[in-house]
């Protein structure tokens, strides 16, 4: 972990999405505190003010503040991102593990299944399982998380089938150590530096997910906070009220930025092909 | 010979898969919560009326049976009919397929024209002035969702030009210049996306070959910088490039939805989303099997295209 703070101190452009992300992870933690209004509260004789010094970003056509809805929309852009990338992350960590080191006919199966969840363009999946189960906050966790499987799946299963393969593995084995053991003390530290990265890159594709979906009208429901549901509403007068689709864009944008930049930046340090580069 | 068994190998290969999407697709249509046949009926559900519809649509049958019934229908070609409207799907899904293909092409070809040259100028230049700009464009390109990029667009041609895009469709045969006026945004918004995955792709791509001994033998031998680059380095760079074209294209046909829905554009997106807000289960179960197919099939072809490019691979 220090070895890699270093690094990164070395890295301006990792360092930036670093402070970038830290940023918007103290927003979300912090939101109450860091927020001027209750996200939800209509001021309805304030509707679409612009930016001034009541309503630092403006107001929406329902007279809620957007500085205060866009603090309290970091909270649930990284919730969602967090638990869907963990649902994702944690099965896909479960079934790679077992594919890889079992291989054979449970490899088979579990890889098929895979395939079938691959061919599904993202969007279009997590929209199909929001469908089925409803739109709310759970929902759109749960169907991003679903999207996230296969990803990690296949990640997982080819790092654990190239360290299976390594001397230390069969001499761990040869001396009497349970499979457990063998997954959890040798093979699974061995295969964190590419699942790492992969999640960090994951945790950007859930935010602009959430984002989509919502945008879509078919994530977080009204009136609670979400970036992409506020993109969505102001595109009715965004023409009068620009700083509506404006702000939202920002933060979208900044967010997935920050995310992007930490993520190419890990994998390039935890690549030691690529850190030369 | 090799390459027509490893053709008609890969083609077998994908039907356990198209059969593997059909029954997710008929199961995830099945967990639909409450009764399908209440919410279509509403208030006039009565229970004699309910029964009625279940038994119209076979929804009282056993699900394998309700399976068969609706893929031995998909495979000679009738995907069913809309809850709502009673039109039948496919003709609906092939019509609204021209457009979303239209601008999936229109897209990639504008992705393909921006990001390719600017991923090998990136690459050649490296660490300099171009490169660092380039990738500040791909980082943007990949970082600004595509109806984030819309929304900008639309607020600033309104705003600094006063002119608001065009929305609807006209077909390509029959005004080309009013379809080009109404896909060129869409298309461009699209494009975006995938362009800075590709610009991405296709410096780190060249940037590697770049390091090979072979270039350094072919710079040796003399020969002249853009040969060295468009010969050697550019082809042998080509091929993991298109793995991420043929995974965007897939992505685009799922990325569509958004942009067709801002721009009020009726191609297959919209009918996706459309079936699915009005619970449709024919439209939405036929329309998710299409696009999916596609996207397998797109996979297909760059695998078998890949043989092509690249010798080295066997095909055994």
């Amino acid at each position: 972990m220090g070895a890699f703070f270093r690094r990164l101190r070395k890295d301006k452009v990792g360092l930036i999405g670093f402070i970038g992300v830290m940023l918007i992870v103290f927003i979300g933690l912090f939101a109450p505190l860091i927020a001027t209004h209750s996200p939800t509260e209509m001021f309805n004789e304030y509707r679409l003010q612009s930016p001034n010094s009541e309503f630092w970003l403006g107001t929406d056509d329902l007279g809620r503040d957007i500085f205060s809805r866009l603090i309290y929309g970091a909270r649930v852009s990284l919730m969602v991102g967090i638990i869907a990338v963990g649902i994702g992350a944690g099965i896909g960590l479960a079934c790679g593990l077992i594919a890889g080191f079992f291989q054979g006919r449970i490899d088979n199966i579990i890889m098929r299944i895979m395939d079938v969840l691959f061919a599904f363009p993202d969007l279009l999946l997590a929209l199909a399982i929001v469908a089925i189960l409803g739109p709310n906050l759970k929902n759109t966790m749960i169907a991003i998380g679903i999207v996230f499987i296969p990803v990690f799946t296949r990640l997982v299963r080819s790092s654990v089938i190239t360290v299976k393969e390594m001397d230390y593995i069969s001499n761990a084995q040869s001396i009497g150590a349970s499979n457990k053991r063998v997954i959890v003390k040798h093979i699974l530290p061995n295969i964190l530096a590419p699942f790492l990265v992969q999640t960090t890159l994951a945790l950007s594709s859930a935010i602009l997910a959430e984002a989509s979906l919502s945008f879509l009208g078919l994530g977080i429901q009204p009136p609670d906070p979400s970036w992409g549901s506020m993109l969505n509403s102001s595109r009715r007068f965004m023409e009068l009220a620009p700083w509506t689709a404006i702000f939202p864009a920002i933060f979208i944008v900044f967010t997935i930025l920050c995310f992007n930049l930490l993520g190419d930046s890990l994998r390039d340090l935890l690549d030691p092909r690529l850190r030369k580069k | 010979m090799y390459v027509l068994s490893y053709i008609v190998r890969r083609v077998a290969s994908i039907i356990p898969v198209l059969i593997g999407i059909s029954i997710l697709i008929f199961l995830i249509m099945q967990v639909i919560p409450g009764d399908i046949v209440s919410i279509l009926l509403g208030t006039e559900a009565t229970p004699e009326l309910k029964e009625q519809m279940r038994e119209e649509f076979g929804y009282n049958l056993p699900l394998y049976q309700q399976y068969w019934n609706w893929i031995s229908g998909v495979v000679v070609g009738d995907f069913g009919h809309s809850l709502r409207t009673g039109a039948a799907v496919l003709p609906e899904i092939l019509s609204r397929f021209t457009l979303t293909l239209e601008l999936t092409i229109f897209a990639s070809v504008i992705a393909w024209i921006i990001s390719i040259p600017l991923g090998v100028i990136a690459a050649v230049r490296r660490n300099k002035g171009s490169d660092i700009g380039i990738r500040v464009i791909s980082l943007l390109g990949v970082s600004v969702p595509n109806f984030a990029l819309a929304t900008i667009i639309i607020l600033v041609l309104s705003l600094q030009f006063n002119y608001f895009p065009p929305v609807g469709y006209v077909g390509l045969f029959e005004d080309p210049i009013r379809n080009l006026e109404r896909l060129l945004i869409p298309a461009l918004v699209l494009g975006a996306s995938m362009a800075g995955s590709i610009m991405r792709m296709t410096r780190s791509s060249v940037l590697e070959v770049l390091e090979q001994d072979y270039i350094r033998t072919a710079r040796a031998k003399g020969i002249r910088e853009h040969f060295v680059i468009y010969r050697h380095a550019f082809r042998n760079a080509l091929i993991p490039v298109l793995t991420v074209i043929g995974m965007q294209i897939g992505f685009l046909l799922g990325g569509t939805v958004i942009v067709e829905q801002i721009f009020s554009l009726p191609g297959l997106g919209q009918y996706v989303l459309t079936g699915i807000m009005q619970r449709d289960i024919p439209v939405v179960q036929g329309s998710i099997l299409f696009i999916a197919s596609m996207f397998v099939f797109v996979n297909l072809l760059v695998d078998i295209l890949y043989g092509f490019l690249n010798p080295r691979i066997s095909y055994d």
